[in-house]
């Protein structure tokens, strides 16, 4: 990390540390006891071993190279083994989570692994952990090849993974002790909300700056889903957070919104959480590594204009569709489903704009692990965003809606398309950053593959079963008008298809553990960064 | 069209306008006119906020995560009536910050818990579910019996009066002694408490010890709450209304 810095950037990163200490020790101080002050000296740990590494190095010898000549990949490369760690954190709870459901008796007395403080963290893990490392390391990847300039500083794409990893890590410990919101995926406390705007502006600052360095004319597509993920994913996370801390010196706090109000603006946030964090992002990832692995150019420019305006303009109307025959009033889950309907064309668009890339390159997703992880995301995709659209229709909703069911549609889109299109991306870029051809084992590629299919299918279909047979059991009558089954009856039926998915997720977590070690046998001892080269003006000889 | 997206796209900024734009309308549609039509939300006459115990188990209710399993909202549907009772109104939870709808029932829905089950029914199954639905997934939750803690009451409810719950500056003052008092039935905090929240809040010992305040008292104490803050959704389903 430091090797990469001049001595003039080593002395602002050893302030900002200096910074983040101070910040951390006064938290702490404030808070004396519980959640917040363990967050300060979290904090405080963090900034004061920073400050140990930049000092101890202050003085090493300079970067070698002319920098602009070259690209940063430090920072990414530091993300993807984060999104490794996330990942294995993520779905390890999840897999244990999934467990406990059939094995309740298994159980720890203990508060902190409980089931209701340990699902939080298996969301934010994976949602935040995972997704968003990812999202953040290939987006720096991503914005300095299509705009061919290096990164606008060297300070502040540190800034923006340490923070919003300090964020995730307060969230996931939050949780552990008790601490959380309850609004879903979005848990975490006030004064963890606030670091993540501070973050995120950071984020999106960089990200300008970057663009305008840019050599090339246009901005690149990929680049219009990441700006749309940072810039609407801000809008969301600041008003559906907003709330009165009980005192400034607890975790304690009150959202400003209450009942009906508050589930709309809870279910706007929480869906487009899906569609800015969970799609947009991924589908900037895809448009990138999608081309450049299989060595096509996106098939049509103009599908890609209208599938990311459609994208953008029709998924912010869809979260009332979660509140289908709730108190909510009719015309806005009138509303929400009709855009939920009609949101599937930009959504197939996508989908088919990145199949019909292949043309041509079928022979690679036959032969290439990597690419064929892609050409699986782009097809669940299409799948879940079908399966998402008839969801939402309101007489579907009444039977798949508190279901098994839903849990199941969400993991067809984050195990099928999401994590799907991560693991193409790191195999893409991770020889890349180690300087090597490809990855150290071809063969764990091929392995990881078919495990991770083999496990989101076993799941998907699990979890189909389950909510369709929960759902119909809630609405079955007798003969003689009464209730068929008591609820219980329906958690019984329920045994066989927790224990399916819970088989499933542990294949598909150890398709994960894999690829992080084949990524760090890739990574080992590389020297060579990356050998592609910004576009930068040379002096006449 | 084309054309003009072809140059659009060679302007960060323009970018960045057009984005806000086009993410903004749906929102601002959708949720704005749930602030301003009154037809949204009509707060019944009987509608009271939830008492200082009430509140501290709301928390502990959140604090565990049972939100994540178990829905407060009981559908329009007949056989969500059947199951569970009148349908939610949007006013039963507009004092809920944050409002606890759910999204998932691997447990039953809890909008109409209260008076369903004994206090020692509750007790039982909080310690140990199995011990009386044997069929049962949930955890168990063995640390709440520990001593509650009551000492952010009076902030807690003043940040919500703050927020519009009608909690008046005695409520503020004495919502630690109202905690205590509304698990002592016959004493004479308990009057005071009831001076205060009038007859409706049920005042029991609801972990079944009056000498000690414990969680297990204030999440009791809140399910025992639950669908019972207000008659209005029964008028709604007597009347037929829609």
């Amino acid at each position: 990390m430091t090797a990469t810095l001049t001595l003039p950037e080593r002395r602002i990163g050893l302030f900002l540390s200096v910074l983040l200490a101070l910040m951390g020790l006064f938290m702490a101080a404030a808070a004396r006891h519980g959640v917040m002050s363990l967050h300060g000296f979290m904090a405080l740990g963090l900034g004061l071993g920073l400050v140990f590494l930049i000092g101890g190095s202050l003085y090493d010898p300079a970067p070698p190279h002319r920098r602009p000549d070259r690209y940063y990949d430090a920072p990414t490369r530091f993300g993807l083994t984060l999104t490794l760690v996330w990942a294995i954190i993520g779905m390890g709870v999840g897999v244990w989570v999934a467990a406990l459901l059939y094995w309740p008796e298994a159980t720890p007395p203990w508060p902190a692994t409980s089931f209701g403080r340990l699902r939080p963290v298996h969301t934010t893990g994976i949602i935040f952990g995972f997704g968003g490392n990812a999202l953040i390391a290939t987006s720096f990847h991503v914005l300095q090849r299509t705009s061919r300039a290096r990164l606008a500083d060297s300070i502040s794409p540190w800034v923006v993974v340490l923070g919003y990893n300090l964020f995730c890590a307060w969230a996931v410990t939050g949780y552990l002790m008790g601490s959380t919101q309850s609004k879903e995926y979005a848990e975490a406390e006030w004064y963890a909300d606030l670091w993540l705007v501070v973050i995120w502006v950071t984020y999106f600052t960089l990200y300008l700056r970057t663009l305008a360095r840019r050599n090339e004319p246009h901005i690149y597509v990929a680049n219009w889903y990441y700006l749309a993920f940072i810039l609407v994913v801000a809008m969301l996370h600041i008003v559906n957070n907003l709330a009165l801390p009980v005192r400034l010196t607890t975790a304690e706090s009150f959202p400003v919104w209450s009942g009906v109000q508050d589930a709309m603006v809870q279910w706007w946030y929480g869906h487009n959480a899906v569609a800015f964090f969970l799609t947009a992002g991924f589908l900037g990832m895809l448009y990138y590594f999608l081309p450049v692995r299989s060595g096509r150019p996106i098939w049509s420019y103009r599908l890609s204009i209208v599938s990311f305006w459609g994208i953008t303009f029709f998924y912010i109307w869809v979260g009332s569709h979660h509140l289908h025959y709730t108190a909510l009033p009719y015309w806005a889950q009138t509303l929400g489903m009709t855009f939920s309907v009609m949101l599937l064309v930009p959504s197939w668009a996508s989908a088919g704009n990145a199949i019909a890339t292949l043309n041509g390159a079928w022979h690679k997703v036959r032969d290439d692990a990597t690419l064929r992880f892609m050409f699986v995301a782009a097809v669940f995709y299409g799948l879940s965003t079908f399966e998402g659209s008839f969801l939402a229709i309101r007489p579907v909703n009444s039977l798949s809606h508190y279901t098994d069911w839903t849990v199941g549609h969400v993991h067809s889109g984050t195990l099928g398309w999401v994590a799907m299109i991560i693991f193409g991306a790191i195999y893409t870029l991770v020889p890349q950053l180690g300087g090597k051809r490809q990855m150290a084992s071809p063969r764990a590629i091929e392995w990881h593959f078919w495990l991770a299919v083999t496990g989101t299918l076993i799941y998907v279909i699990a979890m189909w079963n389950a909510g369709i047979t929960q759902g119909l059991m809630w609405r079955a009558y007798d003969r003689n008008g009464a209730l068929s089954y008591s609820f219980v009856q329906s958690v019984q039926a329920m045994a066989p298809y927790y224990l399916l998915r819970t088989i499933g997720g542990a294949l598909f977590l150890t398709g994960a553990v894999l690829c992080a070690w084949n990524c760090r046998a890739t990574l080992r001892g590389a020297r060579e960064g990356a050998a592609d080269r910004p576009l930068v003006p040379q002096p006449a000889e | 069209m084309l054309k003009l997206h072809y140059n659009l796209e060679k302007i960060s900024m323009g970018l960045v306008a057009a984005i806000i734009v086009a993410a903004s309308i749906g929102g601002l549609v959708e949720i704005a006119p749930l602030f301003t039509l009154d037809e949204t939300v009509e707060l019944p006459g009987d509608l009271r906020p939830n008492t200082p115990l009430e509140l501290a188990g709301r928390e502990i209710y959140m604090r565990e995560g049972c939100y994540a399993c178990h829905s407060q909202m009981v559908r329009s549907l007949a056989d969500e009536l059947d199951r569970y009772g009148p349908y939610s109104l949007a006013s039963e939870s507009a004092y809920d910050h944050p409002m606890l709808w759910g999204s998932k029932r691997t447990g039953p829905d809890l909008a109409r818990l209260g008076g369903k089950y004994s206090d020692d029914w509750h007790v039982a199954h909080l310690i140990d579910p199995r011990s009386v639905v044997p069929a049962s997934i949930m955890p168990s939750y063995p640390w709440l019996t520990r001593p509650l803690d009551t000492a952010l009451l009076p902030d807690a409810l003043a940040t919500l009066a703050r927020l519009g719950v009608p909690y008046d500056k005695e409520m503020i003052a004495a919502a630690e002694a109202d905690a205590l008092a509304q698990s002592r039935p016959g004493t004479e905090a308990a009057d005071g408490f009831q001076a205060r929240y009038g007859a409706r809040p049920a005042v029991q010992a609801f972990d079944g010890d009056p000498s000690r305040l414990t969680e297990l008292d204030a999440l009791i104490a809140y399910l025992q709450s639950l669908g019972t803050l207000t008659d209005a959704p029964y008028r709604a389903l007597a009347e037929g209304a829609p």
